[in-house]
Order: structure tokens, then C-alpha cells, then sequence
């Protein structure tokens, strides 16, 4: 079989709003008046420790049941959950910070079957990012899971504790620091 | 506390056979931003085998042709960009959702942070949406993009680009890029085209012009093909059966 070489990548650039904001995806994954609704914002921070104001989030992630909306997750015993994409995304305002309201995952399969902690897939863009970056979030209530979580238990404690967003004040916050002292651990996927 | 199992890391110097590097110093927003810690390199459990799906979104046929979102035209040579987006096994990937972004034709982008004295032009919002079809292609009517200045390094001016967005089959084959135009002469100083290492990577960047995609009287017509897949080539753990 011939393998095509794959199409490079080139940086979002500071507009990416103009071609990514505003249509059909959201940073609101299901309405804000859902009772298991969960807000999670951050500040996107860079070396220097300042804000960076012209980046986008993007979060993928399973259903409150733990079920990916998507045809390779075929168990088919956990219900998919009609009009829930799993995906939404959040451009940076100018100090930095993004916002999302979701439900907190259902805990999905690793590899080798055992369950991961309830996580969210996270991508990073902005001005000055030649590529995605990739990391992922966990819960902070969900201490028993997440010291199992094959993920997690395979890192440096430093680099773990970059992964598990704090509860602040009701809702959940998750600040990604893209280089230096504290930077967020990244992954290649 | 020691992590129970460790996984590879690999410095991003490493995965710059297609892409770029992070860290890329002429281009100078890399330098504060471009992570520095090696990469955690993860098996793909079912959180990375699977990614957004679009299906039949709520696009209108407007949303794909940039020159008729307003009341009037955009001024600018009318142009059709199309394509097939396609996985690195030559599968041909439909229902995909492909977004675009460009300057106008005066080379200004239609947002507050641009500030170029270029005019913005009325009949121009710079934006498009589009799901591939059956055989994969996408195709946009717009306008062709201006070059426009930015702040890098003194005289420093980017080659005309449309920006795109495409998702692929799974969360690692996300990819955001941009579409260049044959035989622009600023390539050569431009360091974000020259960010990718490789000659002939770059140029898989390059659209191409086809007579046969230009629409006599109406505008003229240019190919880019996009092939998606997982950035990182090698898998580096088999899943065991314990």
C-alpha cells in the first residue's frame, strides 16, 4: 500500500477567529441550564508568563456515560447521547483565558483494557505555535481514579500535577503554560 | 512518588519530518511560545482512535463561496479553490468539515487586530465552511488573497496564503495549514513557509493552476489536495493482553 506524505502544518496565525469562531462549534458542549453542567476555564500563558490572547483551546472527549460520539467507540451497551459531539472550542480573549461548559466524562478503556480517569483530549493553537499541541485534563474530585489512571501513573509527579485542573470557586480551572518554569505537560499522540 | 510505567520521550526536534519545528527563531513568535520539554510520547487508546464527527452539519451553500456572503461583490480576481482531502492510504475522506480563513485582496484581514493601511472591504468577511463530499473534495469561490506585511523583521511581508482547518479521521490527524499560490516571489523570505525543513514538504503547501478548474469568463481555478494522518509515525507500545 502507498503511504501519501502527509500534509504539513503551518500556525494558525493571530485571525484564526475569523475562520474558526462563530459557526458550528461552540465552547458551550451542552446548554448551560443542564443539570450536570461543569464550567472549566484557564488562562493560556507563555514563556514570560503573559497572557496569550490571540490562541484557541479545543476539547474532545467522551459522554457523561463514557461513550465517544464516534463510529471506532462501538460498545454499544453505553448510550450515545443524542446532540453531545464531545467537542467544542474556545478562542483566548485578550487576557488570555478560555471557557467551556461541559459535563464531566465517563471514564473510557486504555489500551490494555484497564479504565482511564475521566479526562478531556486538549489542543492548543495560536500565533507562534507552528503545530497543535496536545495535552489532556483531569479532575481534581477524582483522586482514586486518577491514581490509576495508566496515563498519569506513567509521569513524573511534576508533570502529572500539570494535568489535574483545580476546583475554583464552583467550577473547574485549567491554566496551560506553554514554556518555561510550571510548562504543561504535552504529548505526542 | 516513581511513575509505575514510563513513556518515551521524544524531543520535538525529532517529529519535524513533515511539520515544522516548534521552536523556529526566525519566525519570533515561536520564542515564547513554542513548549520546550521533550514530548510524552502515548499509545492511542480510544480517547485518540476516536475525534469530532461532523456528518451534515448545518452549513449554507454561502458558507463555501466567500464571494457571495453580502450584499455586493468583493473586489479581487474571483477565484475557485478546490481539492480532495485524503488519508495517508489514499482513502478518499468524506463528511469532513474544512474551514478557511484569508486576508482580502487588498491583503488586510477583517479583525481588530490587524492594522495594516490596507482597506477592508465591505462585501469581504474572509471566512469559509465546507463538508467534503463522497469523493473527498471540498471546493470554495473567494477572492485571491493579498500579500501583507507583519512585524517579524524589517520589510518582512507573507506571501499570499488561505488558512485551513481540517479534523481527519481521529484527534491526532487535526490539522490547521496554509494554502500558498504558485511561484509567489516573497518564499524566499518568508520564515513560516520556511519553517518546514523539507523542500518537497513545502511544497505539498503550493496549490497548483489548472486550466481545467478555470471557469471561462468567471475565475480562475486552483488545486490543493490535503492528506491527513497521525503526525507520529511510529506506534511504540503494542496493547497487551494481562
Amino acid at each position: 500500500m502507498t503511504e501519501l506524505a502527509l500534509t504539513p502544518s503551518q500556525t494558525s496565525g493571530p485571525y484564526l477567529e475569523i475562520g474558526l469562531i462563530g459557526g458550528p462549534i461552540s465552547d458551550h458542549l451542552v446548554d448551560q441550564s443542564d443539570p450536570r453542567a461543569i464550567r472549566i476555564s484557564g488562562v493560556l500563558l507563555d514563556g514570560a508568563g503573559d497572557p496569550v490572547p490571540d490562541g484557541m483551546i479545543e476539547i474532545w472527549q467522551a459522554n457523561a456515560a463514557g461513550r465517544y460520539a464516534h463510529p471506532a467507540d462501538d460498545r454499544e451497551e453505553i448510550p450515545v447521547e443524542e446532540g453531545f459531539t464531545g467537542f467544542g472550542r474556545s478562542a483566548t480573549d485578550g487576557t488570555g483565558r478560555f471557557a467551556f461548559v461541559t459535563v464531566k466524562p465517563g471514564r473510557v478503556p486504555w489500551v490494555d483494557g484497564r479504565l482511564q480517569a475521566p479526562h478531556l483530549l486538549v489542543g492548543v493553537f495560536a500565533r507562534g505555535l507552528m503545530k497543535r499541541v496536545a495535552t489532556r485534563m483531569y479532575f481534581p474530585d477524582e483522586e482514586a481514579t486518577n491514581a490509576e489512571d495508566p496515563v498519569l501513573v506513567g509521569l513524573e509527579s511534576d508533570e502529572r500535577a500539570t494535568l489535574v485542573a483545580r476546583a475554583d470557586d464552583g467550577a473547574l480551572r485549567f491554566d496551560i503554560v506553554l514554556q518555561g518554569r510550571g510548562q504543561t505537560t504535552f504529548f505526542a499522540v | 512518588m516513581q511513575p509505575e510505567t514510563t513513556f518515551a520521550r521524544i524531543p520535538d526536534a525529532a517529529l519535524t519530518e513533515t511539520d515544522p519545528p516548534l521552536l523556529h527563531p526566525d519566525y519570533v513568535g515561536t520564542r515564547l511560545r513554542a513548549p520546550k520539554e521533550p514530548l510524552v510520547l502515548l499509545p492511542s487508546s480510544l480517547s485518540e482512535l476516536t475525534g469530532p464527527v461532523f456528518g451534515n452539519g448545518p452549513l449554507r451553500e454561502t458558507d463555501a463561496d466567500l464571494t457571495r456572503q453580502h450584499a455586493g461583490e468583493p473586489l479581487g480576481e474571483r477565484i475557485v479553490v478546490t481539492g480532495r482531502v485524503l488519508g495517508s492510504d489514499g482513502k478518499p475522506l468524506d463528511g469532513q468539515l474544512v474551514e478557511i480563513w484569508q486576508a482580502n485582496a487588498a491583503g488586510r484581514y477583517r479583525h481588530a487586530v490587524d492594522t495594516h493601511d490596507a482597506p477592508l472591504d465591505p462585501n469581504f468577511a474572509g471566512w469559509g465552511r465546507c463538508l467534503t463530499d463522497d469523493d473527498g473534495t471540498y471546493r470554495f469561490t473567494t477572492v485571491l488573497p493579498g500579500a501583507y506585511p507583519w512585524g517579524n523583521h524589517p520589510n518582512a511581508w507573507r506571501p499570499k496564503h488561505i488558512h485551513f482547518s481540517l479534523f481527519g479521521r481521529a484527534f491526532p490527524e487535526r490539522l490547521v495549514t496554509q494554502m500558498y499560490f504558485p511561484g509567489d516571489p516573497l518564499f524566499p523570505f518568508d520564515p513560516i513557509f520556511n519553517s518546514i525543513r523539507d523542500e518537497r514538504a513545502r511544497q505539498r503547501l503550493v496549490s497548483r493552476f489548472e486550466l481545467e478548474l478555470t471557469q471561462s469568463d468567471w475565475a480562475l481555478g486552483f488545486r490543493f489536495d490535503i492528506v491527513l494522518g497521525g503526525r507520529e509515525a511510529t506506534p511504540l507500545e503494542e496493547p497487551h493482553d494481562d
